[in-house]
């Protein structure tokens, strides 16, 4: 294979979303103070790249759509083994929703050139929605594969991809172009090597914006997206509350009774 | 142009009907009943016209069968093709999905085919006074809830989590079977599906479960996931749990619960030695009447609980097993 291309996204480190608050007047996650990481699954795409890489010598290229900051965690990524990223950061491009990324993203891809093959996550955390990579893939008009647990590759780049489903799984033959999202269960991430991380450093990070990608501002960010946030709301929990201390006997005693008076024995 | 119509997906895979398509029918029909909408069942497969009945028993006023042998068993280019050109033809104004793996896998790429909006995992829908769907959708672990609306595009789609609708009771109604019929260039160029290899699941679905002790990290050890599983198994229920029982190896991957996870509504939940993170939460927060019990009087949990129990659970629960069973000691 000759190219891959990774799409990674930016994430708030899940281990400090405790500290995430909303702000009460412009409904806004206030996510000042909270550090970015790649997000996980993202990681796995990008391992999967690397492999096919360590076999056949393709370049890896890593796209992600997020502010001008998230330049260090590119770098980390370029620091797994990337050859070189491409950033898309410009005002239009914000609040899309997950069919304007996908333009957006499908547009990159097109101006990056040729590829055999997309890596994704299978979802991010923070939008958790797990649509983009489909959406792309619509758009790029090639075929896509969703939760991926296994990939291998077979000989004139013809693939065996397993899909995770409910009760089982599903085995797929495939062949690229093709567009693939990764859940943990396909492989391990590398660590990072000094070396690498030394590499990566001279590795480049070129950063588009829609003057680049030129497309119709009325398809992208907020206004071009098709859906809206009428509102957003703390969930509020209606509970009763009631407390129940005492000895464990105690205890037992009364939750059996609660039990048996909910009708379940 | 007629009444407007809202669509719902129904999955099936080897002519078995996901319940979601089910709790699907249910919704739209409250929601067609406030709107003046009729409600349509999309059924895609082969040998499937049979089902039709099943799905106007439980709502359908329309169902549109496409019944194809190049159907079975799932592709997403196929099903996309016969999805979109229905939608183009008959424009419905709402379109369903299950937030099933084969549903979050489909309905982006019919979005994106129809140029259209689409909301993930929804909790809940609502019409508003314009008759727009609200698309009440969990952010950030579950910590917020956002509502999503499609103003202008047509359909309003979303995907719904399984489990979180009520699956209505099924009553003889009467209905119209309509069908598809697939292009003549049905799209089969994508991956060629080899196996489709089944694990049948060993105990109660989760889901679907009407008592669901959940175990946590504080249950400590094997030894104690054990008592668990006795205590569901006396309650007639199913075991779920938080990650940390997953990565611990206690519990396996299909029993988490939460964001990652599972969605669980049952009439009871006993939610042992969890402390109650939103990623947790988020999946048994519909549960009818919820105990917790922790060590910690200050554990989150119990901000969700019906039945707020402090106390060690290594204490509780045999005893609680014992009282049970009737076989408590006289003192
Ligand atoms: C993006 C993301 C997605 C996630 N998705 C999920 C998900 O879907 N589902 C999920 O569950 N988690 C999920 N997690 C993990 C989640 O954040 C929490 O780490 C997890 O829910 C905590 O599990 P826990 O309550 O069992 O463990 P802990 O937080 O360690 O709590 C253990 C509790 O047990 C109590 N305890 C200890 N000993 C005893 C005792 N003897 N008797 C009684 N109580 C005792 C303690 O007081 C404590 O409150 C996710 C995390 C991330 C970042
Ligand atoms: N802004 C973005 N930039 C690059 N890739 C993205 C972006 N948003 C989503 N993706 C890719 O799409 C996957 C699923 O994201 P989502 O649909 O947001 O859950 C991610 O794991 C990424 O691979």
């Amino acid at each position: 294979m000759e190219r891959v291309i990774v799409c990674v996204k930016p994430v708030p480190d899940p281990k400090v979303w405790d500290r995430l608050r909303m702000d009460p007047v412009t409904k806004t996650l206030i996510r000042e103070g909270i550090p970015s990481v790649i997000n996980p699954l993202d990681r796995h795409a990008l391992e999967a790249a690397l492999a096919i890489k360590d076999v056949s010598g393709a370049e890896v290229v890593l796209l992600s759509m997020a502010p001008r900051d998230a330049r260090p965690v590119l770098r980390e990524a370029l620091a797994m083994g990337a050859d070189r990223a491409v950033l898309l950061s410009d005002k239009a491009f914000a609040g899309s929703d997950t069919l304007a990324t996908a333009l957006i993203l499908t547009e990159a891809i097109r101006r990056i050139g040729p590829f055999d093959l997309i890596c994704c996550g299978n979802y991010t955390l923070d939008g958790s929605t797990a649509q983009v990579p489909s959406q792309i893939a619509e758009f790029l008009g090639i075929p896509n594969i969703m939760h991926v647990a296994h990939m291998e590759l077979e000989q004139d780049k013809r693939m065996v991809v397993t899909q995770k489903i409910e009760q089982g799984y599903v085995k797929l033959a495939a062949e690229p172009p093709l567009l693939l999202s990764f859940t943990k269960k396909a492989n391990k991430p590398r660590f990072l090597s000094f070396l690498e991380i030394l590499a990566a450093e001279k590795r480049e990070i070129s950063t588009w914006t829609n003057t680049d990608l030129n497309l119709d501002e009325s398809r992208i960010g907020l206004g071009g997206s098709p859906t809206k946030m009428a509102d957003m709301l703390l969930r509020e929990k209606g509970r009763q509350g009631l407390r129940l201390e005492g000895s464990p006997e105690e205890i037992a005693h009364q939750l059996a009774n609660k039990i048996r008076q909910l009708g379940f024995i | 142009m007629g009444e407007p119509q809202i669509w719902v997906f129904i999955e099936q895979r080897r002519n078995v009907v996901h319940d979601v398509g089910l709790e699907l029918l249910g919704k739209a029909r409250e929601l067609a009943n406030t709107g003046g909408a009729r409600v349509a069942a999309l059924l895609l497969g082969d040998g499937v016209l049979p089902l039709a009945d099943t799905l106007i028993s439980f709502g359908a006023d329309i169902v549109l069968v496409a019944d194809h042998p190049a159907l079975e068993p799932y592709r997403l280019l196929p099903y996309t093709q016969v999805l979109a050109e229905a939608c183009r033809t008959r424009q419905p104004d709402i379109m369903l999905f299950g937030a099933t793996s084969l549903g979050v896998e489909l309905a982006p790429r019919l979005a994106a085919r129809l140029k259209t909006g689409l909301s993930a995992h929804c909790i809940d829908l609502q019409l508003d006074a314009d008759g727009h769907l609200l698309q009440m959708v969990p952010g950030w672990g579950g910590g917020v809830v956002a509502t999503i609306k499609t103003p202008e595009h047509r359909p309003q789609m979303a995907t719904v989590m399984p489990g979180v609708m009520q699956k209505p009771q099924p009553a003889p109604r009467s209905g119209q079977v309509i069908p598809l019929t697939p292009s003549e260039d049905l799209d089969l160029s994508g991956p060629r599906v080899l196996e489709v290899h089944r694990e049948e699941p060993q105990e109660l679905p989760l889901e679907t479960a009407e008592v669901v002790v959940a175990g946590g990290f504080g249950v400590g050890s094997p030894e104690g996931w054990k008592l668990l599983e006795e205590l569901a198994r006396l309650l007639g229920g199913a075991v779920g749990a938080t990650r940390p029982p997953v990565d611990e190896g206690w519990a396996s991957e299909e029993q988490m619960i939460g964001q990652s996870g599972k969605t669980v509504r049952p009439r009871l939940y006993i939610g042992v030695g969890i402390s109650g993170m939103s990623h947790h939460v988020v999946g048994m927060d519909e549960a009818e009447f919820v105990v917790a019990i922790n060590t910690d009087p200050k554990a989150a949990i119990f901000e969700v609980a019906d039945l707020a129990i402090v106390g060690d659970q290594r204490e509780i629960i045999p005893l609680l097993l014992d009282e049970l069973r009737g076989r408590v000691k006289v003192s």
